[in-house]
């Protein structure tokens, strides 16, 4: 008796979330898959009453549009610069943290910082760090370059365009390279020094006792014991990598490049939204579901370098 | 005392002034690394609060200051004016505070049900609901950009709020915590003649506080900073969300931009989580942790 009634209160309770989920989450898989395999597919035409043949003409598409391939260059390129980065830094941080008594909580605090900022708001900072401002036509020279341009200059080189006008896909690659991995950084650093945290300090007392050196201390325990952690980091960095999209906004604006090179810096997921936008759902979709693939195919790669690697 | 004792002795003092000297150059090494590293995270925020007291001539000079000459509070009023923010900071505090809200009575309820009671298909439905949290967001949205649209709910607030309100992961997560409750407790209650949601009111729910703090803090932060979104649902003024709005009303990020002013929005716009953060660091790192996701 106890049971039926369980039963109904359960589906009563759970009702809200079903409901929600079905319309927003079930629904969406099944449609995204058959509007990516219906030619040329728009929302607007098929309310209008268009059919659509049933093919693989979106993806053709997708893949033969030389924009895509940039898309997808760009994204591969920021994924790869700046996992490893961020990872490595992130590690001596946390390794450095661990190791320390005085200032250690001040110091997590500060390191988490960039974590409860806005990416768009704080992509605006770090573009007026970058920034030309004022180009002065009697000198023929910027009235400030900026103050990134000023350190260069302070050691001796030489300023670089680097968001503005004229400025080169090198250059504005590693503004957003510097941008991501400042941006990345608490995240992984939280994980990180949560693991070394939990690390048994016996093997650390072991390591004393036997003399052994600081470098080989970490290379030989806390790297391996770390290893789920650091391979949890690394995974979650190259799926939101290949996600990246506000970051680029909040430095170039929507115009996703440089001013007179609109869409230069664009992602994956950007040009999902573009085709979105301009009512080619197909489109959209097919490149949506590309993106996923690639996803799912880098997380396997991941997994299995990793597993030969990873000490549970 | 042989020569070779002795000998032996001043070996191991040398060799222990040697440790202590890498000891502390091993400290100093470390604390440098970490000041230098806290410096360069600091640094933008620095820059940000700094330009945004500034005068735009004195903005531009050629060797900038590191303080002001002048300050210029004027530059706040004025961005809160340019980017009409009194306006989206109402429009994402109503949208954060509904969502939050509606989406905690959800998650509690389903979170219940997967917790405590028995019912025919649990745990093949649990399974299906974490299958869903594969799927990158991006493969919903153009679907759900669709079912919005034919929903008749473009430019409204429901469009940004309704869409996201169950998150499988919260759910999961406040089930976990939930299960940590001794079962005893609700059958005792039960006995008691006490009804579910007294007993979730009196007993889970304090019980699991934290969990629930760090939800709605990260709900929150979400509506804070969701940008693609209401980019493409509710772009308009009526129903502006906050990170829209600045990104709009500051369109120029290179040039001839008024850069003080732009730079007292950001940091109007960055304040408030920063005030939250510093409250409610413990949640915030802890949600974090768990959950990995950015907003």
């Amino acid at each position: 008796m106890v049971e039926s009634k369980q039963q109904w209160k359960a589906w009563l309770y759970l009702s809200p979330a079903i409901l929600l989920l079905l319309v927003f989450t079930v629904w969406p898989i099944f449609n995204t898959l058959r509007m990516a395999f219906l030619d040329g597919y728009g929302n607007m035409a098929a309310m209008g009453g268009a059919t659509f043949e049933f093919g693989i003409e979106n993806f053709l598409k997708v893949i033969d549009y030389d924009k895509f391939l940039d898309c997808l260059k760009t994204t591969a390129i920021l994924c790869v610069a700046t996992v490893p980065v961020s990872t490595a830094l992130a590690l001596l941080i946390a390794v450095a943290l661990n190791s320390i008594k005085p200032l250690q909580k001040t110091l997590q605090t500060i390191f988490f910082l960039p974590y409860v900022t806005n990416s768009i708001a704080i992509g605006m900072v770090f573009a007026t760090m970058f920034n030309i401002v004022g180009y002065n036509p009697v000198e023929r020279a910027a009235d400030t370059w900026g103050i990134i341009n000023l350190v260069i200059q302070f050691f001796g080189g030489e300023p670089i365009s680097w968001i503005n006008q004229g400025s080169s896909y090198t250059a504005n690659i590693v503004v957003m390279i510097v941008y991501i991995v400042w941006n990345a950084l608490p995240f992984k650093i939280l994980i990180l020094l949560g693991g070394l945290q939990s690390i048994n300090k016996q093997y650390y007392d072991a390591a004393k006792v036997d003399g052994t050196r600081k470098a080989r201390v970490l290379t030989r325990i806390t790297i391996p014991l770390l290893s789920p952690m650091l391979a949890y980091v690394i995974i979650t960095g190259f799926i939101g990598g290949f996600k990246e999209y506000s970051s680029i906004v909040g430095i170039f604006g929507e115009k996703m490049g440089p001013p007179d090179d609109a869409g230069r810096l664009n992602t994956m997921v950007g040009f999902v939204y573009d085709a979105l936008e301009k009512d080619r759902q197909g489109l959209a979709s097919a490149g949506a579901l590309i993106l996923f693939v690639i996803i799912l195919l880098v997380t396997m790669f991941n997994n299995k370098v990793i597993k030969k690697h990873v000490h549970y | 005392m042989s020569t070779t004792t002795v000998m032996q002795e001043r070996d191991v003092k040398k060799r222990t002034f040697m440790q202590k000297m890498f000891k502390i150059f091993g400290k100093t090494g470390t604390y440098t690394f970490l000041l230098i590293m806290a410096l360069i995270i600091l640094f933008p925020f620095y820059w940000m609060i700094i330009s945004s007291l500034k005068t735009l001539p004195e903005y531009r000079q050629a060797i900038p200051t590191f303080w002001p000459n002048e300050v210029m509070w004027g530059n706040y009023s004025k961005a809160f004016t340019t980017a009409n923010l009194g306006n989206l900071f109402l429009n994402t505090l109503y949208v954060g505070v509904v969502s939050t809200f509606a989406s905690l009575i959800i998650t509690v309820l389903s979170a219940f049900a997967f917790a405590r009671l028995e019912f025919k298909g649990k745990e093949p439905l649990f399974g299906a609901l974490l299958a869903t949290m594969m799927i990158p967001g991006e493969l919903f949205t153009i679907t759900n950009y669709i079912t919005v649209n034919q929903l008749g709910w473009m430019h409204s607030f429901t469009a940004l709020i309704v869409p996201f309100l169950v998150s499988v992961f919260y759910i999961y997560l406040l089930r976990q915590n939930f299960m940590q409750i001794p079962n005893e407790l609700y059958l005792a209650a039960k006995v008691d003649g006490t009804s579910d949601i007294k007993y979730l009111w009196r007993v889970m729910i304090p019980l699991a506080l934290p969990t629930l703090i760090s939800i709605t803090i990260l709900k929150m932060m979400g509506a804070w900073n969701s940008y693609i979104w209401p980019k493409l649902v509710a772009n308009d003024e009526a129903h502006q969300m906050i990170t829209n709005g600045l990104r709009n009303a500051f369109t120029d990020t290179t040039g001839q931009a008024d850069y003080p002013v732009q730079m007292a929005a950001v940091a109007i716009v960055s304040a408030p989580l920063f005030l939250v953060f510093l409250c409610l660091r413990k949640y915030i790192m802890q949600g974090v942790s768990r959950s990995g996701i950015k907003g």
